[in-house]
């Protein structure tokens, strides 16, 4: 069970003078239950390269496979690959239509043809996931605060039952507690289900308290693809693609320049505590 | 996709005709459409078709980018043909079965094709030179005097050229409405024209609901910086003739006398 | 007075059910006063729903208390008189860089201010330079908005308000749609603005790393001012920030961490180099 993306490229408007590479050259494996972050500034490529996944764009070249199947096989199921690999967009709330929250969830399983208990169980089951309390779900989606209208639309794709879940940039826009709720619910939704998942952030601070793995992209092509730690210790070369380490790389680096002995490569605040008070302490 | 459609399709060059009053080649344009009624004899439209290539010449715009235009109107202008070929009461030329071509039909169709075709390669070669805003600016400027019968003039200038801007930016925006549908299962494909019209809900409401909210939000941006309506109002850029614009109402006169004179007398 | 100024400002609207009758009154905001002075940087901070967007719609006479007065460089909002004199003089950024932005060219949209005000057409093409050039867009004069990034939208915005020429500028969350260096990028333009042209800013934003060069911060929290100070001020009272469910920089949340622990740092550190300083001071390594 896993995504290969094999020699994948990605020309946006061939055959015009204004042809764009999008992606270069890709291979990826996204192996089952890991969560992903996928960093890279706007327009390098990043969200391009997510709504490969599901296939809802085809690549120029190269092929991606889908539990061992290429997904752009003849008569491969491609509806059936979308309830599979679940894509969240950019201010999914826009997206919403229905008349009350619950109907909207529906939408999703409503269109892979289950039947209609199915279809509302698995609704109600999304719904919790988010953590929308059930007097919210006979109101408009519209009526909702802003995050609660993201999490519906979360919800919407969760109720396709997705083995692997994409969100791109689930924050954009939020304020620091709507995005804090928001990213602790998917957190824990992973831990539930296992199902893999793949944030797509252009924030640093926000992906390394969470994720295992990061995968950074610049003009099409990744450039790092490694845990946190190791991702953060190419401060410089993060920076010169427009990307920044957490802060608190910094001030770990800051310190040690100074002569103070602390490992450098802490990425959260909790870490790096820790490592200050040793080193204070060995000094004592 | 659907971004790869594009809209008044300006084609930038810097040309004698680009360079030229808005306000004149509105006012040419529709004198050349004129011209092409009034004149009913070959030598009419050879004078025409003269004047068009020289315009065309001016403007720097490629012959195949307006071959390019003509493409979408074949079909209409292939029934036009059909129709007054067929259709046009008069002496017999050949009859196949009932269909009976005429001398007067055959004459009919090719002039309706002449002039259909000058028409629209006409009104594209207005529309390639002048760019949307501009466009709207002369309008406006043309139909002031309509401000006395209440006309709101500048009003309707204001919502083409908001049109214009938002144009692309809700395509984008369907794109993207229409993807995030598509992955949770939508189909906008398969179906019967009913099923077909269903499976546009989820993708018109979210659509309509954007654009209202980003109507009211430029409504309180345009307010917030003073505007209120045509009133007191100065231009950054206002129109004004030049020698040129001059000059080119002197040529469209002359070629519109020219085509009274070849209707007069001939 | 300063340049603008509330007096127990109060804003309520009624909420309605679908037919129409009214369920009842919220209160937006609540008995808030400012006295902001000409020059000042000023930032106003809360999480979404706090009514900060609210207050700020009030000092460009959009909405009009239900209670109390706001005055613009002594004007009164509420006389309509002077309302257009008000909104030149308090410019206003909002949000959305795709739904602010009028004009098909960019430096048609920075005139648009000026041609509304009725500005002669020479000195609009003079103020439409001066203004992209102060927010270094005068490359992109003639681009198409549509073309451009977020944070660059943005700063067309910033310079389609300069050529007002205001005293004061008002912007509500102009980042918060935009990338990191989109971000960087408006701030960047904004501080400009108020070091060098002497504008007046009030900045409507929750991000906490845009306000530490703020003269004044006012944190809002449903409709009310909850805290009010100099950015270190604000920043060496980390409990009550997040008990508000704000962002703290993490340097300032690290030296609260390790003080806590026993490390003998002060409050309210806002930089790196703040913190290196004074975890130098406080042991020799």
């Amino acid at each position: 069970m896993s995504i290969i993306l094999d020699h994948v490229n990605y020309v946006y408007g061939e055959d015009t003078a204004l042809a764009v590479h999008a992606l270069k050259d890709i291979n990826l494996v996204i192996p089952d239950g890991q969560f992903i972050g996928l960093i890279g500034h706007t327009g390098s490529g990043k969200s391009t390269l997510v709504q490969h996944l599901n296939g809802l764009i085809r690549p120029t070249s190269g092929a991606i496979y889908y539990n061992g199947e290429d997904i752009h096989e003849k008569d491969y199921d491609r509806k059936q690959l979308r309830s599979k690999v679940g894509l969240v967009f950019q201010y999914p709330e826009h997206q919403l239509f229905e008349i009350d929250v619950f109907k909207d969830v529906c939408f999703g399983p409503k269109n892979l043809g289950l039947p209609q208990k199915e279809i509302e169980l698995r609704a109600y089951a999304a719904l919790k996931q988010v953590g929308l309390e059930d007097e919210y779900f006979y109101q408009s989606p519209f009526d909702l605060s802003g995050g609660q209208k993201r999490r519906v639309a979360i919800a919407g794709v969760l109720a396709m039952k997705p083995e692997v879940l994409v969100l791109d940039e689930p924050t954009a826009g939020l304020d620091p507690k709507g995005r804090d709720e928001i990213l602790d619910q998917i957190a824990k939704l992973k831990e539930e289900t296992g199902i893999t998942v793949i944030l797509v952030s252009h924030s640093m601070e926000d992906v390394a308290k969470y994720v295992e793995r990061i995968i950074v992209m610049n003009r099409g092509s990744v450039l790092y693809d490694d845990t946190p730690r190791e991702v953060f210790k190419h401060v410089e070369e993060l920076e010169q693609v427009g990307l920044a380490a957490p802060q608190v790389t910094y001030i770990m680096r800051a310190l040690s320049k100074r002569g103070m002995p602390v490992d450098t490569s802490a990425t959260t605040i909790a870490e790096a505590s820790q490592e200050i008070l040793k080193a204070l302490h060995r000094t004592v | 996709m659907i971004r790869d459609i594009t809209l008044g399709q300006y084609y930038q060059a810097d040309s004698v005709i680009h360079r030229l009053d808005p306000r004149v080649k509105l006012v040419a344009t529709i004198g050349f459409i004129i011209s092409l009624f009034v004149v009913d004899s070959w030598v009419g439209y050879v004078v025409a078709a003269l004047f068009l290539v020289c315009m065309i010449k001016l403007s720097k715009v490629p012959f195949r980018y307006m071959v390019k235009g003509m493409r979408a109107i074949v079909f209409i202008l292939l029934i036009t043909v059909v129709f007054n070929l067929f259709l046009t009461p008069g002496e017999p030329l050949v009859s196949v079965w009932k269909l009976t071509i005429t001398k007067e039909g055959m004459r009919t169709a090719v002039m309706m094709a002449v002039r259909l075709s000058f028409l629209i390669v006409g009104s594209s070669l207005m529309t390639l030179t002048t760019t949307p805003n501009s466009l709207t600016d002369g309008m406006e400027k043309l139909m002031k005097p309509l401000k006395y019968v209440k006309v709101p003039v500048h009003e309707i200038a204001m919502m083409m050229s908001i049109a214009l801007r938002f144009i692309p930016i809700l395509l984008e925006e369907t794109d993207k409405i229409m993807k995030a549908q598509i992955a949770r299962g939508a189909d906008f494909e398969s179906g019967n024209l009913i099923k077909k019209a269903k499976a546009m809900v989820p993708l018109l409401v979210p659509l309509f609901i954007s654009a209202f909210r980003r109507a009211n939000d430029l409504a309180m941006a345009m307010e917030a910086r003073c505007y209120r309506g045509g009133e007191h109002r100065t231009k950054m850029k206002p129109l004004c003739y030049h020698g040129a614009d001059r000059i080119a109402y002197g040529v469209l006169l002359v070629y519109f006398a020219g085509c009274v004179a070849i209707r007069i007398m001939l | 007075m300063g340049i603008i100024k509330t007096d127990k400002l109060t804003f309520e609207y009624i909420r309605r059910d679908e037919e129409g009758n009214v369920e009842g009154i919220t209160r937006a905001v609540d008995e808030v006063d400012l006295d902001v002075k000409q020059g000042d940087f000023i930032a106003i901070l809360g999480h979404n729903g706090s009514g900060k967007s609210t207050l700020a719609k009030h000092i460009n006479a959009i909405l009009y208390p239900t209670e109390g007065t706001v005055w613009v460089d002594g004007m009164n909002t509420q006389d309509e008189a002077h309302l257009w004199d008000i909104r030149q003089e308090a410019g206003m950024v909002f949000q959305n860089p795709d739904n602010q932005i009028i004009g098909q060219v960019v430096e048609e949209d920075v005139g648009f201010g000026p041609e509304n005000m009725g500005v002669p057409t020479k000195e609009i093409w003079e103020r439409v330079e001066e203004s992209l050039k102060a927010v270094g867009m005068y490359e992109f004069r003639k681009h198409s908005p549509n073309k451009l990034s977020g944070g660059q939208k943005q700063r067309v915005s910033i310079a389609g308000v300069i050529a007002m020429h205001p005293k004061c500028i008002i912007l509500d969350e102009p980042t918060a749609m935009l990338d990191p260096n989109g971000r960087k990028e408006v701030i960047r333009a904004v501080r400009a603005l108020n070091d060098v042209e002497g504008i007046t800013v009030v900045l409507i934003t929750h991000y906490m790393e845009e306000i530490i060069h703020a003269d004044q911060v006012f944190v809002m929290d449903r409709g009310h001012i909850a805290m009010e100070g100099t950015p270190r001020e604000i920043f060496s009272r980390v409990d009550e920030l997040k008990e508000l469910r704000l962002d703290v920089p993490q340097v300032t949340l690290l030296a609260h961490e390790l003080r806590e622990k026993g490390v003998n740092l002060p409050e309210g550190i806002l930089t790196i180099e703040e913190f290196v300083e004074a975890l130098n001071g406080c042991q020799s390594f």
